[in-house]
C-alpha cells in the first residue's frame, strides 16, 4: 500500500492531465494483481466497501489522545482522516498490501471493525494511514475519471481506449482478466448485460469546409442542447451511460422505466415537458443524483431524443449505412412518450442549411448535425463522415477584475482570469476564463496584470478594472451559486479588446437577457 | 554588616515589550522587532535579526549572515559571541540550537535568580549545515512553538529526498524548481541532494547566491551550483525562494514541477493554498515529539513559549503539570519566506 498511498499523494497535488495518467501508468505496470485492480477501482469510485463512520474514527481517537489536543489538532488540519492519519502513535510502517486492507474492510463485521483499523493504523506509516483511511471512508477526491484510468490503461499494451471500453462494464475489481489481456493474453469474454459500446463522435466545420461536399451525400438534425447518451435495454438488463461510458442510469429512474424495448439506441437525454424541451439547466438539475425526489421528477422529466440504433431486435446495426439505420429507427416503436425521434432538417443546399441553423426553432439547439447517409457507426471521432456546426457563440464584452497564476507550461505567467459585468456604477464578477488566447497574448495578459496590480492574496492578484476582454460562450443558465446570477457554459476569450475603454464593457442586464 | 541578597523574579529578569523579549538588569533585548540600543541575536533570520540596533552581540557567523544581508554597518557596534560574558548585571552565553548556520540559543543568569534559556528558533534532526543542539540545563525554558501540536512529526529528510528524486525520474523532462527559504533551508536542501547522491549541478536563484557562497567559505561543501539565472537554466533540481514563485523569473521554465520544502507541507490544506506539486516535509524547526522531549530533558521549572501554535503546547505542559505561559510575542513569522 506504500506505492498506492505515494499515488494518492502525488495525484491529489498534480494539476496537469498528462501527468496523473503518467503516475497512474508507472504505478499499474509497478504493482502486481491484485493490488494495482483495487487501487484502479479505488480511484474511479468502484470499490465498493464497508463505509467507516467519522463517529468511529473520532472514537479510537480519544481513546489515545488528550481529548483537547485532538480538537485542537483537527480544527489545525481541517480533515478527519488526515488528522488522524498524523496523530496515530506507531513506529512501525510496515508496507500492508493493498488487498489485505481491502479484505479487512470488505469482510470485517460490524462489532470487530473499531479493533481492526486501530490494528491496521498500528502497522501503517503516515502516509499509508491516510491512504487507509481514505478507503475506510470512501472519501478519495482525487478527481480521475473512469475515462482517465480507461485511458492510462490504453497506454499499456495494445489494446485502445475503445476496446478498452466495450468490455469495462462486464468486469469487477481487481480486473484481472483485464490486466492479463493489456499484457498480450485473451481478451476477455463481454460477460455483462447491457454493456457500453463506444460512442461515434464528429469533427467541427463550417460554411466554407462543407462547399467541399455534396449536400445530397449528407443529412442533417438538428444538435440538442442536453446530454448524449445511450440508453440500453438488454433482455430486461436497463442502463443509460454518457458518452464518456460512465452508468447515469440511478440519476434517471423515470427514464429508465421508460426504455421499453429490446436494443441500445443513441440519443440526447433531455428534460422535456409535453413538446416543449427545457434549458440544459432544467437538466443538470437531475445530474450526479444518486436519489431523485418524488418532487423534481415531476417537475423536471427525463426524456430521450433517439439519433440512432445501434443494436435492435437482437441485431448488430452499428455496421449498416446510416440510412438503413435510419429506415428502422422511423419504423422502430418505443413504446413510450418520453422517447422520440430527432427529426431530420429539408434541405437542399447548403445555404439551405444556414438559414436553418441561423433560425432554430428552439432556444435548446445549439446548432446542426451533419452525417454521411452511407456512414457505419464507428465508436470513437473519426473525421469526416459526422460533422458538427455549431451556432455561433454568444459574446459579452466584460472588464477583467482579478488574474491567478498558472500551473504547469503556465507556471508563472497570470492565465485564470475573472471577469465582471456592469450592474449601475460596480462590477460584478460574472465568470473565470482560462484560455482562447494564443501564447503571444498570454504574454500580454501577464504583463498586464503585473503592471496594474491593485492588491495580493495568495496567488490571486486584483486588477485594475481598465482591460475589456471579449468572452465567448456556449449558454447560459441562472444560477443561485454566483453573484450575479448567472452561471456561463464553455466561457472563453475569444478577442482582447486593448482598443476599449472599460465604462462601455457590457452590462450585467444584457447577459441576464440573455438567459434562455 | 551584611547584605541581604533579593532573589528577583524571574519576569524581572526577562518579560515583552512590544519591541521584543527585554532584560532590565542586563538592559539589553534579545531577537528585538525594532531598532533598540543593545540587541542579542538567536540566528540570522530576517524576523529575529534586524539592522539599525546600537549594539548587537551574536555568534560570530550571524553576526557575518547580517553583513553579509544588510552590509557591514547593520548596527553600531558588534560583538562576537564567545563564552561566558557579563552584560549589565548578568551574565550570558550562547549555546547551538541546530538550526541554521550560526544559530544559538542565548542563556542569561542573573547575579541573583533564576537563570533563563532562550531557545530561539531550534531543531534537534541532524543537520549538515548547523552545529547540533545542545541542551541547556535552566530553570526557565523559553520555546517556540511553531509546529506545537501532536499532528505535527517531521519524517525523515532522506525519505523527502526520495520523493524528490522518484518524481525527477518519473518527469525526466520537467524541472524540477524546489522553494526553500534562501538562509539554512536552501543550504540544507542542497547537502541533503547530495546526500541522496544528486551530484550534478543544482541550479540557484540569485537570491541564494551569496547566501551559499558565505555557506562555502565556513566549510560546507555544497557541490557544483550554476546561476539559474540565465534564459536556459541547465539543471534538472533548481531552488529558490518561494517569493520567487510569484515573479517572472519562473516563466523561463518549461512545464517545471513546483515544490516547496517547509515543515508545514505535512499538512494538505497548507501545501494545496500554496499551489505546489511536490511538498516536501523538511522542517529547521522542533517538531511535537523533539520540543516535548526536550522540555521532559531539561525538566526547566517553568517553560515560556515565544511564538507558534502555542495552545497545543500549553495543554500539554498542563497536562504534565509543568508551569507554562505563552509571551505572544509579535512580529516572528511561522516559518518565514
Amino acid at each position: 500500500m506504500r506505492a498506492f498511498a505515494t499515488l494518492l499523494e502525488r495525484l491529489a497535488f498534480t494539476p496537469a492531465r498528462n501527468a496523473k495518467l503518467r503516475l497512474l501508468r508507472h504505478y499499474l505496470e509497478a504493482t502486481p494483481d491484485p493490488d494495482r485492480g483495487y487501487a484502479l477501482a479505488a480511484l474511479t469510485g468502484d470499490l465498493k466497501l464497508r463505509t467507516v463512520t467519522p463517529g468511529l474514527l473520532r472514537g479510537l481517537m480519544v481513546e489515545r489522545v488528550d481529548e483537547q489536543l485532538f480538537a485542537l489538532s483537527y480544527d489545525f488540519v481541517g480533515d478527519l482522516a488526515e488528522t488522524i492519519a498524523l496523530l496515530w502513535d506507531t513506529d512501525r510502517d510496515e508496507d500492508v498490501p493493498l488487498h489485505q486492507a481491502v479484505a479487512l474492510l470488505s469482510e470485517t463485521g460490524k462489532a470487530g471493525l473499531p479493533a481492526a483499523i486501530a490494528g491496521m493504523l498500528d502497522r501503517l506509516g503516515p502516509s499509508q494511514r491516510l491512504a487507509f483511511l481514505k478507503l475506510a471512508t470512501g472519501n478519495m477526491r482525487i478527481g480521475l475519471s473512469a475515462r482517465m484510468a480507461r485511458i492510462a490503461l490504453a497506454e499499456m499494451g495494445a489494446p485502445d481506449v475503445a476496446q478498452i471500453e466495450e468490455i469495462w462494464h462486464g468486469l469487477t475489481p481487481p480486473y484481472q482478466p483485464l490486466f492479463d489481456w493489456i499484457a498480450g493474453g485473451a481478451r476477455p469474454e463481454q460477460a455483462a448485460r447491457a454493456p457500453f459500446r463506444p460512442v461515434m463522435l464528429s469533427t467541427p466545420v463550417d460554411l466554407d469546409q462543407l462547399r467541399a461536399f455534396d449536400p445530397a451525400d449528407y443529412v442533417a438534425e438538428w444538435k440538442w442542447d442536453g446530454i448524449r447518451v445511450q440508453a440500453i435495454n438488454d433482455g430486461g438488463v436497463r442502463r443509460l451511460y454518457s458518452r464518456t461510458g460512465e452508468d447515469i442510469s440511478a440519476s434517471f429512474p423515470d427514464l429508465i422505466e421508460a426504455l421499453n424495448f429490446d436494443g441500445a439506441v443513441d440519443g440526447e437525454l433531455l428534460v422535456r415537458r409535453g413538446e416543449d424541451v427545457a434549458v440544459f439547466g432544467d437538466l443538470q438539475k437531475r445530474l450526479g443524483r444518486k436519489q431523485v425526489g418524488r418532487g423534481m421528477l415531476d417537475s423536471h422529466p427525463a426524456s430521450l431524443r433517439v439519433y440512432d440504433l445501434m443494436i435492435w431486435g437482437g441485431r448488430d446495426l452499428r455496421d449498416l449505412p446510416l440510412t438503413d439505420r435510419r429506415a428502422a429507427l422511423e419504423a422502430a416503436d418505443f413504446g413510450s412518450d418520453r422517447i422520440d425521434v430527432s427529426p431530420l432538417l429539408d434541405f437542399a443546399t447548403w445555404d439551405d442549411l444556414a438559414a436553418l441553423r441561423a433560425d432554430p426553432p428552439a432556444p435548446v439547439i445549439e446548432g446542426v448535425m451533419i452525417k454521411r447517409r452511407d456512414s457505419a457507426y464507428v465508436g470513437g471521432r473519426p473525421r469526416g463522415p459526422w460533422f458538427k456546426w455549431k451556432r455561433d457563440p454568444h459574446v459579452v464584452d466584460a472588464v477583467l477584475l482579478y488574474a491567478q497564476r498558472g500551473h504547469g507550461k503556465r507556471s508563472g505567467f497570470y492565465s485564470d482570469f475573472t471577469f465582471g459585468l456592469w450592474e449601475a456604477d460596480q462590477l460584478v464578477p460574472v465568470g473565470k476564463a482560462y484560455f482562447g488566447f494564443t501564447d503571444e497574448e498570454l504574454r500580454e495578459l501577464d504583463r498586464f496584470v503585473r503592471n496594474n496590480t491593485v492588491e495580493r492574496f495568495g496567488p490571486v492578484r486584483s486588477i485594475a478594472p481598465k482591460l475589456v476582454l471579449e468572452v465567448a460562450f456556449e449558454g447560459l443558465n441562472a444560477s443561485g451559486r454566483h453573484k450575479a446570477g448567472v452561471a456561463m457554459r464553455f466561457p472563453r476569450i475569444s478577442r482582447i479588446r486593448w482598443d476599449k475603454p472599460a465604462s462601455e464593457a457590457d452590462h450585467l442586464s444584457t447577459l441576464k437577457a440573455m438567459i434562455p | 554588616m551584611f547584605t541581604i541578597l533579593v532573589s528577583m523574579r524571574a519576569d524581572q529578569i526577562l518579560h515583552p515589550t512590544p519591541a521584543g523579549l527585554y532584560c532590565p538588569p542586563g538592559d539589553f533585548f534579545i531577537d528585538p522587532v525594532r531598532p533598540v540600543p543593545r540587541a542579542l541575536i538567536t540566528h540570522g533570520h530576517g524576523d529575529h535579526a534586524r539592522s539599525g540596533h546600537g549594539a548587537v552581540m551574536a555568534t560570530r557567523q550571524t553576526l557575518e549572515i547580517m553583513a553579509i544581508r544588510y552590509g557591514a554597518d547593520f548596527a553600531g557596534q558588534r560583538q562576537a559571541a564567545d563564552g561566558p560574558v557579563r552584560v549589565g548585571g548578568t551574565t550570558v552565553s550562547f549555546h547551538p540550537a541546530g538550526h541554521i548556520l550560526g544559530s544559538a540559543q542565548i542563556a542569561v543568569q542573573p547575579d541573583h535568580g533564576p537563570k533563563i534559556v532562550v531557545s530561539g528558533d531550534y531543531c534537534r534532526h541532524p543537520n549538515p549545515v548547523s552545529e547540533p543542539y545542545e541542551p541547556v540545563p535552566c530553570d526557565i525554558f523559553v520555546t517556540e512553538a511553531t509546529f506545537g501540536l501532536p499532528v505535527f512529526k517531521h519524517p525523515d529528510p532522506a525519505g523527502e529526498m526520495t520523493r524528490l528524486l522518484a518524481s525527477m525520474a518519473e518527469f525526466p523532462e520537467r524541472q524540477h524548481l524546489i522553494g526553500a527559504y534562501a538562509l539554512g533551508k536552501a543550504q540544507r536542501l542542497i547537502m541533503l541532494a547530495r546526500q541522496a547522491g544528486i551530484d550534478g549541478p543544482i541550479a540557484i536563484h540569485g537570491a541564494l547566491q551569496r547566501l551559499c557562497d558565505y555557506h562555502v567559505e565556513q566549510g560546507i561543501d555544497l557541490g557544483p551550483l550554476v546561476p539559474a539565472t540565465a534564459k536556459q537554466v541547465d539543471a534538472q533540481l533548481v531552488i529558490a525562494p518561494p517569493s520567487a514563485f510569484a515573479s517572472a523569473w519562473v516563466q523561463r521554465f518549461r512545464d517545471p514541477v513546483i515544490g516547496f520544502a517547509s515543515g508545514w507541507m505535512a499538512v494538505r490544506a497548507r501545501a494545496r493554498q500554496r499551489g505546489v506539486e511536490l511538498p516536501l516535509v523538511i522542517s529547521d524547526h522542533v517538531d511535537w515529539p523533539q520540543v516535548t522531549r526536550t522540555i521532559t530533558e531539561l525538566a526547566p521549572r517553568e517553560v515560556w513559549i515565544t511564538h507558534g501554535t502555542e495552545d497545543g503546547l500549553l495543554r500539554w505542559c498542563e497536562l504534565q503539570g509543568i508551569p507554562a505561559r505563552p509571551l505572544r510575542l509579535v512580529g516572528y513569522e511561522d516559518e518565514p519566506e
